[in-house]
């Protein structure tokens, strides 16, 4: 079912030109996608739509094939986990009762909350008996945005938005957010919307990703697609074309690895999710030309060499 | 002050008269101020004339108001707390605006994002949060209406400001001491009182 937007616009008042222009987009069920513009391109504006923070000038979006206009503001977003840049948790509040917000809303019984904050803040790592009762201002940007995420969890909705929810936070502290999100959302299969400016990020995190020009979506397709059928220059350019070892962060070894028996078993594997920097990086290390490849399960899935990845960067 | 200590049973009326004149006035002035404040910080257009009726209010001379009062309310216990009341509304509706616009746009968004109603928005994250802000307002408020409130003393209304009106009369430096020397301690006590709320109350320093 998913989320369909079909020729939305959004034009603000006083304004020359809309923000969202003419979009149709059909999202499924439990796909991680990524927005992914330059500021002001309208990626904001597109996601405060899906839980009518904004009302579309024109056009409708629709969750599970309901017209979200049919239904009443306050009981849909309560439907949809939010997370936003930085200073979304309230600061009056402690841990415990920011994540127990929506569920409250929902009047959720108390027994059931208190065994839901305990689980979310396991979920991210987060530990009950030392965080429950703090306040947000105790916590590090990193963990403030764990409990962000948790926050947004809390009464299970099917659809997450979320809204440069790293934008704020060190590089290495986003790296491992980033990881975090991804084995969350392997776990919870929940379809989430994410905005970024950030291109590396986009990459690491998408299923798909919708690349935003001036209010319009210029690519709407998978990350390997759009480094290998880049649809206009400004894209191109986005994704550093003409920079080899920049393309190699964007790819992983899933693109590139062939199924069989060939690689010296002797060294270590890599994972399929694995990008191919990272690979390339080892062989140079270790002077090897070739690794196994193994999937989450850490079973045996076939071989990646060289010539393989050198070819990949050819096309 | 030796007349303070001798005669404290003596004081301790005028104290309690004066404690009860300042809170009495201090709540009508919150039952005011805070809608007022609230329309203040909500509707721009409400701003500039609310905010400059008040200030006219707050410049006028304590007694010079009060003159103009008498006629129409008499002398007595009334007009000092319509005064009061008036005075405290400038500094209290000014302050509780301040706490209202002063909250993180990005707070309400986020609030409003998750499902909470306009309602449930002000209950629940813009109060809580103004609170602080408005406590500070109020602590102002109440200093002033303790040393205003003795000059209610020369309209009938009672409180320490009588002692001091009394020894000024009757050339009793001992009454006058013990009078200011108590209003003094009065006002310390309640600027101390609500600064201990506000620190509780306040969100991000615990
Ligand atoms: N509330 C608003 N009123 C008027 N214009 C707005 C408003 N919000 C955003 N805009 C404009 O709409 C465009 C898209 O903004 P936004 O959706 O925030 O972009 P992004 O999130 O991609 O940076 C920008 O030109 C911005 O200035
Ligand atoms: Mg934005």
């Amino acid at each position: 079912m998913g989320i369909v937007f079909n020729n939305v616009v959004k034009q603000y008042p006083n304004t020359a030109s809309p923000a969202v222009d003419d979009v149709s987009l059909e999202i499924k069920e439990g796909e991680f996608i990524v927005f992914l513009g330059p500021s002001g391109c309208g990626k904001t504006t597109l996601l405060k739509m899906v839980n009518r923070l904004y009302d579309p000038t024109s056009g409708t979006i629709s969750i599970d094939g309901v017209d979200i206009r049919h239904v009443q503001a306050e009981q849909l977003r309560r439907g949809i986990g939010y997370v936003i840049q930085q200073n979304g948790l309230f600061p009056h509040m402690t841990i415990e009762a920011n994540i127990a917000v929506v569920p409250r809303l929902l009047n959720w019984d108390e027994a059931k909350i208190d065994k839901r904050i305990d689980e979310l803040l396991e979920l991210v790592h987060l530990d009950p008996k030392v965080f429950r009762k703090r306040r947000p201002s105790q916590l590090s940007g990193g963990q403030q945005q764990r409990v962000g995420i948790a926050r947004a969890l809390a009464a299970d909705p099917k659809v997450m938005l979320m809204d440069e929810p790293f934008g704020a936070i060190d590089a290495i502290t986003r790296s491992s957010l980033q990881e975090e999100l991804q084995r969350i959302q392997r776990l919870t299969k929940k379809t989430i919307l994410f905005v970024t400016h950030d291109v590396e990020e986009a990459f690491r995190l998408a299923d798909r990703i919708i690349i935003m020009q001036a209010g319009k979506v210029v690519q709407f397709a998978a990350p390997y697609d759009i480094l290998m059928q880049p649809a206009n220059d400004f894209i191109r350019q986005l994704v550093g074309e003409r920079d080899v070892y920049r393309k190699m962060g964007f790819l992983k070894v899933e693109d590139v690895y062939a199924s069989g028996d060939e690689a010296a078993a002797a060294s270590e594997g890599v994972s399929l999710n694995d990008d191919l920097k990272l690979v390339f990086n080892r062989m140079v290390e270790e002077r090897v030309r070739e690794y196994p490849v193994v999937d989450a399960n850490n079973r045996r899935v076939g071989f990646v060499t060289m010539d393989l990845i050198l070819t990949k960067l050819a096309n | 002050m030796s007349y303070l200590f001798r005669n404290f049973d003596k004081v301790m009326p005028f104290f309690w008269e004066h404690l009860s004149l300042t809170f009495t006035s201090l709540l009508i002035a919150l039952c005011i101020a805070l809608p007022l404040g609230f329309l203040t910080a909500k509707f721009r257009k409400l701003q500039t004339p609310i905010t400059g009726v008040l200030g006219i209010i707050y410049t006028i001379p304590s007694m010079a108001l009060y003159a103009a009062l008498i006629p129409y309310t008499g002398l007595g216990t009334t007009t000092a707390m319509i005064g009061l009341v008036a005075y405290a509304q400038m500094i209290l509706v000014r302050n509780i605006a301040a706490a209202i616009k002063g909250i993180d746009p990005m707070m309400i968004e986020a609030a409003k994002g998750m499902g909470m109603s306009k309602g449930q928005i002000v209950a629940k994250i813009e109060l809580p949060l103004a609170v602080p802000v408005v406590i500070a307002g109020i602590r102002v408020a109440t200093v002033s209406i303790i040393s205003i409130g003795t000059v209610a003393a020369w309209i009938g209304a009672g409180g320490l400001g009588r002692l001091i009106y009394q020894g000024l009369n009757h050339d009793h430096t001992g009454k006058i001491v013990a009078g200011t020397v108590t209003i003094a301690i009065l006002a310390i006590a309640a600027d101390l009182l609500f600064r201990a709320i506000e620190k509780i109350l306040s969100p991000r320093t615990h």
